[in-house]
């Protein structure tokens, strides 16, 4: 049937591509090639968190010649994400697919990539592997080193000694966070502890409300958090007039009397390192991890919460992290007692990707 | 456990349940009312949604948050009048038409909502009823939102209207017998029309209690579901406005035991403890559900109940 061979998705090409021929002209002053650049997000873009956070970056982005980003927001981590992809590849010509969210990349950009092997295709979680699909990668960073600098900052700004940490799940990087906050204050503080709670979702803002709420009643004065939008932590601390350190993005904004800092991604500098290969028609490194040393972190500026010593502390501990100064220096015990930590550990260890336990002073427990 | 820290927790369920019923208890007034008249609008979810959001825009805009309530409550008006209008159409299932309006309601919700992620609007102010209280966890637990105590004064004033006035027996007869309605020469359509009208209403004021209190601030995440726990919340309270409050509050402290538990250290099993509410309403559910009485107070013209 004639019907049947005239899809939506073979008109809307034919469309593209005479709109594509019309203005063509204008299209030769550009770059030899063009980048177009296609990002997934699973949430909204300004969420205040994981997603702002890859949003931001791409406002970067935008303003690199001869690029054009395209983003769709609120996918699911389901096969609409593999339709997300096929249409910025099919309908938007899209050569670079950055999926942000973790649950995107099996099997999802796993299938995708290997349909379509001239589209570089990179996820920002460490699932890649050698054996999957070359025109795959992956990126990610410790976001962990900037929590150790919230740790400090919060170390030397508390009057009772206690930080408040509401976590969404016990996975390795939430751990991983949760116990360098511990560190980075004991750091400083050798009297400060951690109390975790965890709330079991990404996003569940009444439940996220009512945990800060517990963690101030206990005598928290400081609170931060790692859950996808931390803007009802941030701002539940700030109207009960405590402190609070930040996660993800900037929330510097919603609490002007309390934001000491925030740990904050910046994954512009990878964004950049991928557009710059493109553009030279260099191939893009199939894995990409980073942190302080290599400038793919950093931490808010400080807000009015922050005391003059948790400033310079802050400081010193970045100075540190950038030179790679170890954040786990064993012997550590976790909550329960065990050695869990011999001696120094480099803050890329793959041994500390398996996280499972919380750290002696660390009040909380993983299951 | 020691003896303070039985306290805290029940310091904190006492707080968690005047923070977190309000909600619930809008919706689940407004669905008795929808329900006594014979119809299920299990849409109400986006109708919580919808007016979270335009709450949140209202107060932005306008710079006052009672006003976001009032137009969070009109946005639910309108939902709730088109699932009226639309039921009454023939052949139409209102359970289906529910459903659609769920997705319908937190799809606008969420289209005109982007632009109100980033600022911060004006909130409604609490009544601080634990200034005679030292203890700092006592006086947070009592900051008790004025709509609260609406909510409260609206089931007393359902349950008397319903049993003692002529509208509420014209309802009550709408919702168990359309056919005597129908005698007695009461339009049976306007009646659902106008209380699924009016329960829509309720269930927008409800989300504006979200947005603009607590937790407190417009993203698209905000309502975990809480508008369909409200419905069924209704079959456990027995279409009865004062037990759809009492409901409402036990929902609320069972969900507060969870981050209260671990904040005093017990924080094995948090999954559990995190999930005692909905435990809390299978049980009671069933037991309840189990009496003959239940299927006496059921409005006999509800489809799940035919």
């Amino acid at each position: 049937m004639f019907t049947s061979t005239l899809t939506r998705r073979s008109l809307l090409k034919a469309g593209a591509a005479g709109l594509a021929a019309t203005t063509l002209p204008l299209g030769t002053a550009r770059a030899q090639a063009p980048i177009v650049l296609g990002a997934v997000y699973v949430g909204p873009r300004d969420d205040f968190g994981w997603n702002q956070a890859h949003a931001v970056a791409m406002d970067i982005l935008k303003q690199v010649p001869g690029i054009t980003v395209i983003e769709e927001e609120n996918v699911p981590e389901t096969d609409a994400a593999s339709q997300t992809m096929e249409s910025m590849i099919n309908l938007d010509q899209a050569n670079l697919v950055l999926a942000t969210s973790f649950g995107y990349y099996s099997p999802f950009v796993v299938e995708t990539a290997k349909k379509n092997p001239n589209v570089q295709f990179r996820h920002a979680a460490p699932l890649w592997k050698e054996g999957d699909p070359v025109n795959a990668g992956s990126y990610f960073c410790y976001l962990n080193q900037a929590h150790y600098v919230n740790g400090v900052a919060a170390g030397l700004s508390t009057t009772s000694n206690k930080i408040g940490f509401v976590a969404a799940k016990p996975i390795p990087s939430v751990l991983s966070n949760v116990n360098s906050v511990l560190l980075g204050a004991r750091s400083v503080n050798p009297n400060a502890t951690v109390q975790v709670i965890f709330t079991g979702e990404w996003s569940m803002p009444v439940r996220e409300a009512e945990a800060s709420n517990a963690l101030i009643d206990s005598g928290c004065d400081i609170i931060t958090c790692h859950v996808d939008g931390p803007k009802v932590v941030i701002e539940t601390a700030e109207a009960r007039g405590v402190k609070s350190c930040g996660h993800n993005a900037s929330q510097a904004p919603l609490a002007p009397k309390g934001f000491i800092t925030g740990a904050e991604y910046k994954w512009e500098t990878i964004y950049k390192i991928y557009a710059d290969a493109l553009a030279k028609g260099e191939p893009l490194p199939n894995f990409i991890a980073g942190g302080y040393h290599n400038d793919m972190l950093r931490n808010t500026a400080y807000g009015a919460g922050a005391t003059p010593e948790a400033i310079k502390a802050a400081d010193a501990a970045i100075k540190g992290l950038i030179v790679k100064k170890p954040i786990y220096v064993g012997p550590l015990k976790d909550n329960a007692g065990n050695v869990v930590i011999e001696g120094a550990m480099d803050n890329y260890d793959p041994v500390l990707d398996g996280m499972g336990y919380l750290l002696e002073g660390v009040q909380g427990s993983t299951t | 456990m020691s003896q303070s820290d039985i306290f805290i927790v029940l310091i904190a369920m006492i707080g968690g349940a005047i923070r977190v019923s309000t909600p619930f208890m809008f919706v689940a007034l407004g669905e008795c009312v929808t329900e006594k008249s014979g119809r299920i609008n299990l849409g109400l979810e986006g109708n919580l949604v919808l007016g979270a959001m335009v709450a949140y825009a209202g107060s932005y805009t306008t710079g006052s948050p009672w006003i976001g309530v009032l137009m969070a409550g009109f946005s639910g008006l309108v939902l709730g009048a088109m699932h009226g209008y639309i039921c009454k159409l023939p052949k139409v299932n209102d359970i289906a038409v529910g459903i659609a309006f769920m997705s319908f309601g937190t799809g606008l919700a969420f289209f005109f909502g982007k632009p109100y992620i980033q600022p911060t609007a004006p909130r409604l102010e609490a009544i601080p009823l634990g200034g005679w209280s030292s203890d700092p966890s006592i006086a947070q637990a009592l900051q008790v939102n004025p709509l609260f105590f609406v909510g409260i004064v609206l089931a007393l004033f359902l349950s008397w209207a319903l049993a003692n006035t002529r509208w509420g027996l014209i309802v009550r007869m709408t919702g168990d017998s359309a056919a005597s309605a129908r005698a007695m020469g009461v339009s049976v359509d306007l009646v659902r029309l106008l209380a699924t009208a009016a329960g829509g209403s309720l269930a927008g004021v409800g989300g504006a209690f979200l947005s603009l209190f607590y937790p407190g601030s417009w993203n698209e995440g905000l309502s975990s579901g809480q508008g369909l726990m409200a419905v069924a919340l209704v079959i456990f309270a027995r279409w009865d406005p004062l037990r759809c409050v009492l409901a409402a509050l036990l929902f609320g402290a069972a969900g507060a035991i969870g981050p209260a538990l671990q904040s005093i250290g017990v924080s094995q099993g948090y999954y559990f403890f995190n999930a005692a509410p909905y435990i809390l309403t299978l049980f009671i559910m069933i037991a309840s559900a189990r009496s003959k009485s239940a299927a006496r107070e059921a409005p006999g013209e509800l489809s799940i109940v035919k």
